[in-house]
């Protein structure tokens, strides 16, 4: 969808504010947060894709004005009431009011340091070969779906260079929506900064995005 | 901040003291304010600590996965891990072409692996090529070798900024590059998460790769600062 979150090229925010020795947390809450946010993950009923999508869907303004930890905890509440394990009402009122659904896991400390390491790969074997090669020049396709796509704004319709195959994928524009994990082949794709921003682009500037199959065709 | 003090009363007013400027007015929250936003997120602690009762009430999450997953984040995985994995680079041929065919695998071969590092690539700077990471779509960051993003690799600005005015971005950090070095921003879009191996400093021939590692901050590895500059 064309959300808050995509970001690349928007102009308007200010200098980048880079803080001095800045410290993992700036709030008790963060840690808490990202504690939740984890072990709600952990549930298995939902993936990281409809969890992005969930964040992309907080109204712009709030999502420019909220800090990554408040998006988090935004989506998650969405997520959690979406999946039938806690509404807002209940947030709202600080006590439980209703049954949750069964999770597919609950995370015990014991657990953490297990979980952390093994992560959650999203690469998946698929038949077919790729479609593109080293080399090959691309032209990324040019959509607005209203559901989640990872193909940046600023990089449909460009003409780009098809720089790597990095293997096959989940393909969260499906996955996001309970679609399937569809894998496709995921390629690196290089643009030069003039085909994305034309006039007064920086000569010396090269951007890559890593597309999946189906957001490119052959030139 | 407010620190880890935790409310031992319950406050079931949530709705009635996040009116910045009318809490102080009799009945303020009771009548008369239209609300364009949502309310809900207006005291983050309380929010939080409310969203973590109801979670604990149900037998959901457990209180202390938390605490270790903090605890994880704050002592065991953070931008140490990836200075060691350039130091080796720097100190180890075989390693570094490892490390350019395979990342994922040289670096768990470190021991550094999982959340938000399951797919590795490293890219190296050269005398040439100068390269910088960012995520314009949300905040994908290679969290096993670099640890948690900070807040300004979340944060719109460099978001927005980095795929259109990377030098100006680098300014910012202090880092200006010569004009004719070519810049190169990986925009990771997919489940790619990207090092960035800097050029070893001058003059470093000496240097243990222990030593090394300290000249290697976590910048010069998301590609806003090279190695051994000057904090």
């Amino acid at each position: 969808m064309n959300g808050p979150h995509d970001l690349g090229g928007q102009m308007g925010f200010g200098p980048v504010a880079p803080e001095k020795n800045e410290p993992y947390f700036h709030a008790e809450w963060e840690k808490r947060a990202l504690g939740i946010t984890l072990s709600c993950g952990a549930f298995g009923a939902w993936s990281i894709d409809e969890s992005r999508h969930a964040r992309e869907r907080i109204p712009p303004a709030e999502y420019l004005s909220a800090s990554y930890y408040e998006i988090w905890t935004r989506a998650l509440e969405e997520l959690l009431e979406r999946h039938g394990f806690a509404t807002r009402s209940e947030i709202d009122a600080s006590v439980k009011l209703t049954e949750a659904a069964t999770p597919k896991r609950i995370l015990k400390a014991d657990m953490v340091p297990a979980v952390l390491a093994k992560g959650g790969p999203c690469d998946r074997p698929v038949e077919t070969q790729p479609l593109f090669r080293p080399g090959d020049k691309v032209r990324t396709r040019n959509f607005n779906p209203e559901t989640d796509t990872r193909l940046p704004r600023y990089a449909r319709a460009k003409c780009g260079v098809v720089e790597a195959v990095q293997g096959s994928f989940v393909f969260p524009d499906d996955n996001a929506h309970g679609k399937g994990e569809n894998p496709q082949w995921v390629y690196t794709v290089v643009f030069d900064a003039g085909e994305i921003w034309g006039e007064g682009a920086d000569p010396t500037l090269t951007v890559s995005i890593d597309a999946w199959e189906s957001y490119l065709e052959h030139l | 901040m407010s620190g880890d003090h935790h409310h031992s009363h319950d406050h079931d007013h949530h709705h009635d003291h996040h009116h910045d400027h009318h809490h102080d007015h009799e009945h303020g929250h009771s009548h008369g304010h239209d609300h364009h936003h949502d309310n809900r997120y207006s005291d983050m602690e309380a929010r939080v600590k409310a969203l973590e009762t109801v979670l604990v009430q149900k037998g959901l999450i457990d209180p202390a996965a938390i605490d270790a997953i903090v605890e994880t984040y704050e002592t065991k995985i953070g931008p140490r891990n990836g200075a060691r994995v350039v130091a080796k680079a720097w100190t180890d041929e075989t390693f570094a072409q490892w490390l350019k065919e395979d990342a994922t695998a040289a670096i768990a071969s470190l021991g550094y692996t999982g959340r938000q590092g399951e797919h590795m690539r490293a890219v190296f700077n050269t005398p040439e090529t100068h390269n910088l990471v960012v995520c314009t779509l949300c905040s994908c960051y290679p969290w096993s070798v670099l640890g948690l993003p900070p807040v300004w690799y979340k944060a719109p600005a460099y978001r927005s900024r980095a795929v259109i005015d990377p030098r100006g971005v680098l300014e910012e950090f202090g880092l200006r590059l010569p004009e004719t070095k070519k810049i190169r921003v990986w925009d990771s879009t997919a489940e790619l998460r990207y090092l960035v191996i800097p050029e070893r400093p001058d003059g470093t021939e000496a240097l243990s790769e222990e030593e090394l590692a300290v000249l290697v901050s976590r910048d010069s590895m998301i590609g806003t600062a090279v190695a051994g500059a000057p904090q």
